[in-house]
C-alpha cells in the first residue's frame, strides 16, 4: 500500500518535471522542424527514412526505357485494389503498360506492390504531401507516375539480365548468361 | 396569508404535490424524481422551521444517499415499458379504497390534534452543537441503540455477500 | 454600496466568474496537459490557442440536439440541468473574500457536502434515462462511486470542524490564522483530495465515463448544449471542490498583506486545479474494484482513525476553537 502510494507520487513528480523539457511537437508545415535533421542536411521540415512509404513511382532502367513489365503482380498483390493496368507490347516485343493507374485515395501505401515487383519499377517515395480538394485527382495516371530516374536500383535493367529475347538482344546475351544448348546436337 | 409565511407554503404546497404524484405515478423512475422533490420541499421547511441541521441531513442523507440506493435497485431491475403495463394491471381504483380510508383516519385525528390548545411555531435557530449536545446527552441511548442497529445490518450484509463469493467459487 | 446591489453583484459575479472560468479551463486544462505530455495542445484559434474556448461553445451551441427516439424524453432533458443546478448552489457558501459571499451560512460545510450528493442524481438519471447498455453501466458506476466517497469525504472534514468549532466557512478560515488546516489535519486532507476526486469524476477515477470500456459512459447517448452541461457541470465541479479544499485546508483568502484577500484564493484555487489536472496528464485509471476497495477498506479506516485521534487530543489538551 504505501509502496504503491510512493510509486504513485513518483509518477507525478517525474511528470511534473516535463514542465521544462521542450515539446516534441514539429509543427509542420507552419514552422519548419529541428529533429531528425543531419549536419549535412540542408531539408527543412519532419526527417523521413530513404525507405519511407510514400507516394508510388514508376521507374526507368539506365537506358531510359520504362521498366514496367505490365505482369500484373503489383495489381492482384494491392490489399486495396487501387492499381490498375492493362498491358501491351511494342514492336520489338518487349511489354510495357498501356495504361497505368493508380487510386491514391484509395492506396492504404503498405508498399506490397513494391516487394512483388519482379522488375524494381514500382517505387515507393519519402513523399507523403498530396492532399487534394477534388478526389478525382487522387487518380495516377502513368504520365504522373513515371519518373525520368532508376529509383533506388540505378543500375539494375531487367532486360540486360534475364533471358527473354527481345529486338537488338537475342537468347544468350544477357549478363551472365550462357548461350543457349542445341538439345538437337549429339556433340558431347 | 401574511408575505413571511409566504415560503413556508410554497414548498409545503410543493412537497404535498410532488408526494402524491411519487404515489401515483406508474414508472418507477419518475415516481423516485417526485420523491427526490418530496424530500427537499421538506428540507426546505426544516430551515424555516429554524433546523437547518436536519435540512441538511435530510438532502444529504435521504435525498442524497438512500434514494440514490433505491435509483439503484431500478437500473438494475431492467424494467421498461413492460413493467409500466404491469403497474397498470396492478393499480386498479379499488386498490386505493384501503390507503385512502387509513389516510382519512389519520388526517382526522392531525385535525383533532391540531384543534386544540394552539402551538404557535417559535423560530428559534438550532444550531448543530445544539444537536450534537442533545444527541450524545439525553438522547445517548437512542444513539447507541440506532448504532448498534446499524452495525447488525452491516455484519449481516456483509455476511451475505461473503457467501455469495464463496458460492461462486465453487467452494461451499 | 447599498446591501441590496452588493449582493446581486456577489451573485452574478460568482454565476458569470465561474462559467467563464469553467470554459476557459477546457482550454487550459488541454494546454496544461500538452505541456506535460511534451506535446503543444491547442494553438490554433487566436493567441496560445485561447479562441478554442469560445470556439467550443459555439460548437455545442449549434450542434444539433437529439434526443433518442427510445429514451425517457422528460428525464433525459431534467438530467444535465441537474448538475449544473447542484453545482451552482455549491457556489453560494464559499467566502471569496471577508464579507465577500453570497450567503454566510452556519452550516456552510455540509449545505456543500449535501450539493455535491445531489450532483449524483445527474449522472444516475442521465445514464438511466438514455436506455442504453453502456450509459447503464456507467451510471451505475458512478452511483456506487459517489455514495462510497460522499462518507469519507463529509467524514474527512469532520476533524477540521471539531478544531475550527463551526460549520461556517467563515469561521473555518478565521481559525486558520496561525496555522493552516493542512499542517494539522494532513490525514483529512489526503483523504478529501482522493475522495473529491471520486467525486467530482475527475482522471483517474473518471470511471463512469471510462472511455476504453465504456464509449463515454453516461453521456453516450448525450450531444449538442446537453452534453455541453455535463461537461461544464465537471468542470465547475472541479472548481468547486478546488475552492472549498483552498479554504477548508489552505487558509482560504489568508495571505500576506500585499495582495488583495481574493487574489490570495484564486492562487491557491488555481494551483489546486493545477494539480488536478497534473492527476489527469500522469496517473492511469484503476480497476472498479479496487477504486472500491480502496474507499471502504483504507479511506474509511483512516478517516475514523483521524477522527478518533484528533477528537482525542481536543479532549486532552481542552482545545477551545
Amino acid at each position: 500500500m504505501i509502496g504503491a502510494l510512493i510509486s504513485q507520487i513518483r509518477t507525478l513528480w517525474t511528470v511534473l518535471q516535463h514542465t521544462f523539457t521542450p515539446a516534441d511537437t514539429v509543427e509542420y508545415p507552419a514552422k519548419p522542424g529541428w529533429f531528425g535533421v543531419t549536419k549535412n542536411s540542408t531539408k527543412v521540415g519532419p526527417y523521413l527514412a530513404p525507405r519511407y512509404r510514400g507516394r508510388i513511382v514508376l521507374t526507368r532502367d539506365p537506358d531510359g526505357v520504362e521498366r514496367c513489365v505490365a505482369c500484373n503482380l503489383c495489381a492482384v498483390v494491392c490489399p486495396a485494389d487501387c492499381i490498375a493496368l492493362q498491358k501491351t507490347e511494342d514492336e520489338n516485343g518487349r511489354w510495357y503498360p498501356e495504361f497505368f493507374r493508380i487510386n491514391f485515395s484509395r492506396c492504404i501505401m503498405c508498399g506490397f506492390c513494391e516487394e512483388a515487383c519482379p522488375t524494381y519499377s514500382i517505387q515507393l517515395t519519402p513523399d507523403f504531401e498530396m492532399c487534394e480538394y477534388d478526389r478525382q485527382n487522387l487518380v495516377y495516371e502513368k504520365d504522373n507516375l513515371l519518373i525520368d530516374g532508376p529509383g533506388k536500383y540505378p543500375d539494375y535493367s531487367f532486360y540486360r539480365i534475364s533471358g527473354m529475347a527481345i529486338g537488338g538482344k537475342g537468347k544468350g546475351e544477357a549478363e551472365n548468361e550462357a548461350p543457349p544448348a542445341d538439345v538437337r546436337s549429339l556433340l558431347p | 396569508m401574511s408575505t413571511e409565511l409566504f415560503p413556508f407554503y410554497l414548498a409545503a404546497t410543493v412537497a404535498l404535490v410532488s408526494t402524491l404524484l411519487a404515489v401515483t405515478r406508474y414508472n418507477p423512475t419518475h415516481a423516485l424524481i417526485y420523491f427526490i422533490i418530496s424530500l427537499l420541499a421538506t428540507a426546505v421547511i426544516f430551515f424555516l422551521l429554524g433546523a437547518p441541521f436536519a435540512a441538511v441531513l435530510e438532502i444529504m442523507i435521504y435525498a442524497g444517499a438512500i434514494v440514490v440506493l433505491f435509483l439503484f435497485v431500478v437500473m438494475m431491475l431492467n424494467l421498461g415499458s413492460r413493467g409500466d403495463e404491469l403497474e397498470h394491471q396492478w393499480l386498479k381504483p379499488k386498490m386505493w379504497v384501503m390507503p385512502s380510508v387509513l389516510c382519512l383516519i389519520l388526517f382526522f385525528e392531525l385535525v383533532y390534534v391540531l384543534s386544540g390548545p394552539s402551538h404557535p411555531i417559535t423560530g428559534t435557530a438550532v444550531s448543530p452543537k445544539e444537536v450534537g449536545i442533545q444527541l450524545f446527552g439525553p438522547y445517548v441511548l437512542a444513539v447507541e441503540i440506532a448504532s448498534m442497529l446499524l452495525l447488525a445490518g452491516l455484519v449481516g450484509a456483509y455476511h451475505l455477500g461473503r457467501r455469495y463469493l464463496s458460492d461462486a467459487r465453487g467452494q461451499s | 454600496m447599498p446591501d441590496e446591489v452588493f449582493i446581486y453583484v456577489i451573485v452574478f459575479g460568482t454565476l458569470l466568474g465561474t462559467l467563464t472560468f469553467a470554459a476557459v479551463l477546457v482550454w487550459f486544462e488541454r494546454r496544461l496537459l500538452g505541456l506535460w505530455q511534451d506535446r503543444l495542445g491547442p494553438n490554433r484559434v487566436g493567441p496560445f490557442g485561447i479562441g478554442l474556448a469560445l470556439a467550443d461553445i459555439l460548437k455545442l451551441l449549434t450542434k444539433e440536439d437529439w434526443i433518442p427516439p427510445f429514451a425517457d424524453r422528460i428525464v433525459f432533458i431534467f438530467a444535465p440541468t441537474a448538475v449544473l443546478i447542484a453545482m451552482f448552489m455549491g457556489f453560494t457558501v464559499i467566502p471569496w473574500a471577508p464579507g465577500v459571499q453570497i450567503v454566510d451560512l452556519n452550516i456552510g460545510l455540509l449545505f456543500f457536502l449535501g450539493m455535491t450528493s445531489l450532483a449524483v442524481y445527474s449522472v444516475l438519471l442521465g445514464g438511466l434515462a438514455s436506455h442504453n447498455k453502456y450509459s447503464l453501466l456507467g451510471a451505475l458506476r458512478a452511483g456506487a462511486q459517489m455514495v462510497s466517497y460522499e462518507v469519507f469525504m463529509g467524514l474527512s472534514l469532520m476533524g477540521v470542524v471539531m478544531l475550527a468549532g463551526s460549520f461556517s466557512l467563515v469561521d473555518i478560515v478565521n481559525a486558520q490564522q496561525d496555522l493552516w488546516f493542512v499542517v494539522s489535519q494532513p490525514l483529512g486532507f489526503f483523504v478529501f483530495l482522493i475522495a473529491g476526486i471520486a467525486e467530482s469524476h475527475r482522471l483517474p477515477f473518471d470511471l463512469p465515463e471510462a472511455e476504453h470500456e465504456l464509449v463515454a459512459g453516461f453521456h453516450t447517448e448525450y450531444s449538442g448544449m446537453k452534453f455541453g452541461m455535463f461537461m461544464l457541470g465537471e468542470y465547475l465541479g472541479v472548481i468547486l471542490i478546488s475552492s472549498i479544499m483552498a479554504t477548508v485546508f489552505f487558509g482560504g483568502w489568508l495571505g500576506p498583506d500585499f495582495l488583495p484577500p481574493f487574489f490570495w484564493l484564486a492562487i491557491k484555487i488555481f494551483t489546486l486545479i493545477c494539480f488536478f489536472v497534473l492527476l489527469r496528464a500522469a496517473i492511469p485509471r484503476p480497476r472498479f474494484d479496487q477504486l472500491m476497495s480502496l474507499g471502504w477498506k483504507i479511506m474509511l479506516p483512516l478517516t475514523l482513525a483521524n477522527l478518533l485521534v484528533t477528537g482525542g487530543i481536543v479532549l486532552l489538551t481542552g482545545y477551545q476553537p
